[in-house]
């Protein structure tokens, strides 16, 4: 048994297990932490920074699912700075690729359009990238549309760490990164893919789906946390 | 008290966010006590009046005609209103960007390439953009109204809140895209 540590969040004292993340420590006491590259049951990267957090006693901003708790830590999860922080990283996610919900497959049910909506994106303040990339649609179930792609690399650790075929991964960097099949093959043309359907699963957007079905009618959004569940045991 | 001049304009867009407009249904009847409708596609005016309190604007600016007219509103209205989600961020009118943001391709791609019959780009209409632009793109805009289309309680409640001289505060009320 690990060493119980604690620790404030929100005003609130909490104890957590030692190593455990903040965002780890939060949602076990119901204290809700926006985050969009985490989930549940994979590793976590910190790459989104929507689960920022202030720290007492440091000027700079942690992202929670990958800073672990720490003895005496005084967490703030919300603030006036973290919201403007938050908005802003959504705003350049929905810039950075034409992100238009209305005829997007995701419509209603994406993670993306839901935290726009939460922090009060009414608008965007930076102009637009109108990228278009090719829709593979190849695979006789899934597609996959690079124009909505917030590169959040759910899909490729949930193929490696879940599926355990690392199919996807991703290629070229910033921007311009793409996730990939194989080394850039069209899905349908896969040689690894087991069609398990997990990293369409796992995408917070309409990028990665199955064909023919709004995803409101097929997301299983706790999928990959209830395999690993099952896995371990529990 | 004196009625509040509103205008709607309606630029690239389907007219959805008008129709939704409409919808607001009898509460359009108490608008109209409070409003001077003075330039609408639902009213005959021709040129876009001045001194104008409040203008709704629809659609993104998709060509020249469109960006000589928003020019105008802006110096024209105390209060512009981006309504809707075409107006807001560009939406379904600015896909066309994608076609490598340019206006003969576009045309190629929809009266050359997909016609049958006749394959040639129209001449005696207002030239596109290169690229459709936002309403924020090219003027300051005053308040958004997101939605595709907003509801009719949304452009409701942002009225009332703008005749009655209150910042219309829309977090919490609205969904995004």
């Amino acid at each position: 048994m690990s060493k119980p540590i604690e620790l404030t969040i929100d005003g609130r004292k909490v104890v957590a297990e030692e190593g455990e993340t903040i965002l780890k420590a939060a949602k076990k006491n119901g204290i809700y932490v926006p985050t969009l590259c985490y989930l549940e049951g994979v590793s976590s990267f910190g790459g989104c920074r929507l689960c920022m957090v202030e720290i007492k006693g440091s000027p700079r901003l942690f992202a929670s699912c990958i800073t672990p708790v720490a003895e005496g830590m005084e967490v703030l999860t919300d603030s006036e700075r973290l919201r403007r922080y938050r908005k802003w990283a959504v705003e350049l996610l929905l810039a950075e690729r034409p992100h238009v919900c209305s005829v997007c497959v995701a419509n209603g049910s994406c993670e993306l359009q839901q935290l726009a909506t939460e922090l009060g994106v009414d608008h965007l303040r930076v102009d637009r990238e109108w990228t278009d990339y090719e829709v593979d649609l190849t695979h006789e179930r899934f597609a996959y549309d690079p124009n909505r792609c917030i590169l959040c690399t759910r899909c490729i650790r949930v193929c490696d760490e879940v599926e355990g075929v690392h199919t996807l991964d991703l290629m070229l960097r910033g921007k311009n990164s793409k996730v990939v099949f194989d080394l850039d093959e069209n899905w349908g043309f896969s040689q690894s893919c087991t069609s398990c359907g997990k990293c369409s699963a796992a995408c917070p957007v309409g990028a990665l789906y199955v064909k023919g079905k709004p995803l409101s009618e097929v997301k299983k959004k706790d999928l990959v946390s209830f395999i690993m569940e099952r896995r371990s045991g529990k | 008290m004196a009625k509040v001049r509103l205008a709607t304009v309606w630029l690239s867009g389907c007219s959805g966010c008008h129709m939704s407009f409409l919808d607001q249904d009898e509460k359009v009847l108490e608008l109209a006590e409070k409003i001077e409708l003075v330039y609408s596609p639902i009213a005959d005016v021709k040129d876009f009046p001045e001194n104008v309190d409040v203008t709704l604007v629809e659609g993104a600016v998709g060509n020249e005609e469109q960006l000589e007219l928003l020019k105008r509103i802006r110096r024209n209205t105390r209060i512009l209103v981006a309504l809707g989600d075409c107006a807001v961020n560009g939406n379904v009118t600015a896909l066309r960007n994608s076609l490598r943001n340019s206006d003969e391709e576009v045309l190629k791609r929809a009266y050359v390439e997909n016609a049958s019959i006749n394959q040639a780009a129209p001449k005696q209409v207002p030239r596109l953009l290169k690229r459709v632009l936002a309403l924020n793109e090219v003027v300051n805009v005053d308040a958004y109204v997101p939605g595709c289309p907003p509801s009719a309680e949304l452009i409701n409640q942002v009225l009332n809140d703008l005749l009655e001289g209150r910042t219309p505060v829309l977090e919490g009320r609205f969904k995004y895209g």
